[in-house]
């Protein structure tokens, strides 16, 4: 499963990311934040878009699986 | 959760409307109500960075946000210590936004209050604020970023909310290391400790609904997601009804402390739209994360208030229009105004040509 490295990005940089992923059509992907911002965009971004995600908890770091 | 997000972003939409029209009914100055540009500005002069007599005064709207945002993030475990990501990129589009927006005479939040209070000058300025965060969301999706940042040693997140704390004391005491307006709109003030009271508790909203006002547009283009707009949207129906109470709306071309020069209007909120997004943020997004232990935002806040300086040191802030006496219309930008703001568009374009790929390693998991 392909990994993004979104921490440390400023909003609204990791959402593009995930929707970039989203549009190559690359499920499933891991995404991993640190921080609560860009987490609540990215999740809010899949369930306006009807994805269903995964949250693990690693530590500082936050992977979200987004599964299709 | 979602509908609880939604309620909160609201009610923070709601309260800094409605602070504001109270604020301003209690002294502050008219349509300014909360603006945090004319406030970072105001800010400046009191520590004697500019020279302009008439706007020096230590505004506790700024303090409160700040420290509102400080507590709650270390209640919240949110506090953490992260820089490094282009800081001198950060101050240099700091400086730009704030001097675009000292031509325009507010910042996003003061334009959203003047067109509540139907100044059909702000209305432009809307316009143009739409644009510029347009032209940066296409950078965006090109690629741009500032890059990645860094944890940072601890104490340093703890520094600018220790400044607001020390400039709280010396304002509370009336102390003469601070410069105070004896006129004009710095010295028209609400009460310190109701403008810290509603600041505190703003401070703290924000901070937890992540409310944005180039967010929201910024949202609209890239993701269709309307979030962040209803929170724009609360501000401007809680200072519309505000307004209707207090007698204070009527649509006129221009409004108190603004100017009705339709190019400078759109042309100053672009580059304050486009610096906003490539900043991550508007003014007030900036204030809030700079209390978050957020260095990269506390440097775009020191780049602001550097620009209020050099916006009055040099005379590129515009001055209201009024009738004089003559009944001819005086003020408006000034020449070298708007040669900054055209200045300020260029540097803003090179630096967000700059495509700067973040690193992606290649991971599988």
């Amino acid at each position: 499963m392909k990994l993004i490295d979104a921490c440390g990005l400023a909003c609204p940089e990791p959402v593009i990311l995930c929707r970039n992923a989203v549009a190559a059509g690359e499920f499933p992907f891991a995404i991993e934040v640190n921080d609560q911002t860009p987490k609540e965009n990215i999740l809010r971004y899949l369930k306006n878009n009807k994805h269903s995600a995964e949250i693990e908890n690693l530590g500082d770091i936050i992977r979200i699986i987004v599964n299709n | 959760m979602r509908f609880k997000n939604k309620l909160l972003i609201i009610i923070s939409g709601l309260l800094i409307g409605a602070a504001a029209i109270i604020l301003m009914t209690q002294g502050n100055p008219a349509n300014m109500g909360f603006c945090l540009a004319c406030f970072l500005r105001d800010t400046a002069g009191a520590l004697k960075l500019h020279q302009a007599a008439v706007v020096q005064y230590a505004r506790p709207e700024v303090i409160g946000l700040v420290l509102g945002s400080f507590i709650i993030s270390l209640v919240k475990k949110e506090f953490r210590v992260q820089g490094g990501s282009a800081p001198f990129l950060r101050l240099v589009m700091g400086a730009i936004l704030m001097i675009a927006a000292l031509v325009f005479l507010g910042c996003p939040l003061r334009m959203v209050l003047r067109m509540a209070a139907g100044d059909l000058s702000a209305y432009l300025g809307l316009l143009g604020f739409i644009a510029g965060i347009f032209v940066g969301t296409q950078f965006l999706k090109r690629g741009f970023s500032l890059g990645r940042t860094y944890a940072q040693p601890k104490i340093s997140g703890y520094i600018f909310p220790a400044i607001q704390l020390f400039l709280l004391v010396l304002l509370m005491t009336g102390s003469s290391l601070l410069a105070f307006s004896e006129s004009g709109p710095g010295a028209a003030h609400a009460p310190v400790l109701l403008a810290l009271g509603f600041a505190l508790v703003i401070g703290v909203l924000n901070q937890q609904s992540r409310i944005c006002q180039a967010g929201c547009f910024r949202d609209l283009f890239l993701i269709q997601d309307f979030h962040l707009f209803w929170g724009t949207l609360a501000i401007f129906i809680a200072a519309l009804i505000g307004n209707l109470i207090i007698g204070n709306f009527e649509f006129v071309a221009y409004g108190p402390i603004a100017h009705q020069d339709w190019l400078w209007n759109f042309l100053s909120m672009l580059a304050v739209g486009l610096a906003s997004t490539l900043l991550g943020g508007c003014p007030m997004r900036q204030l809030i994360l700079s209390g978050t232990g957020n260095i990269d935002s506390v440097i775009t806040v020191i780049g602001m208030v550097l620009g209020a300086a050099f916006a009055h040191n040099m005379g590129l802030a515009s001055a209201p229009n009024k009738l004089d006496e003559a009944g001819q219309l005086v003020g408006g930008p000034s020449l070298a105004g708007k040669f900054a703001v055209v200045a300020g568009l260029i540097i803003l374009v090179v630096i967000a040509l700059q495509k700067r790929q973040v690193k992606q390693v290649e991971r599988k998991i």
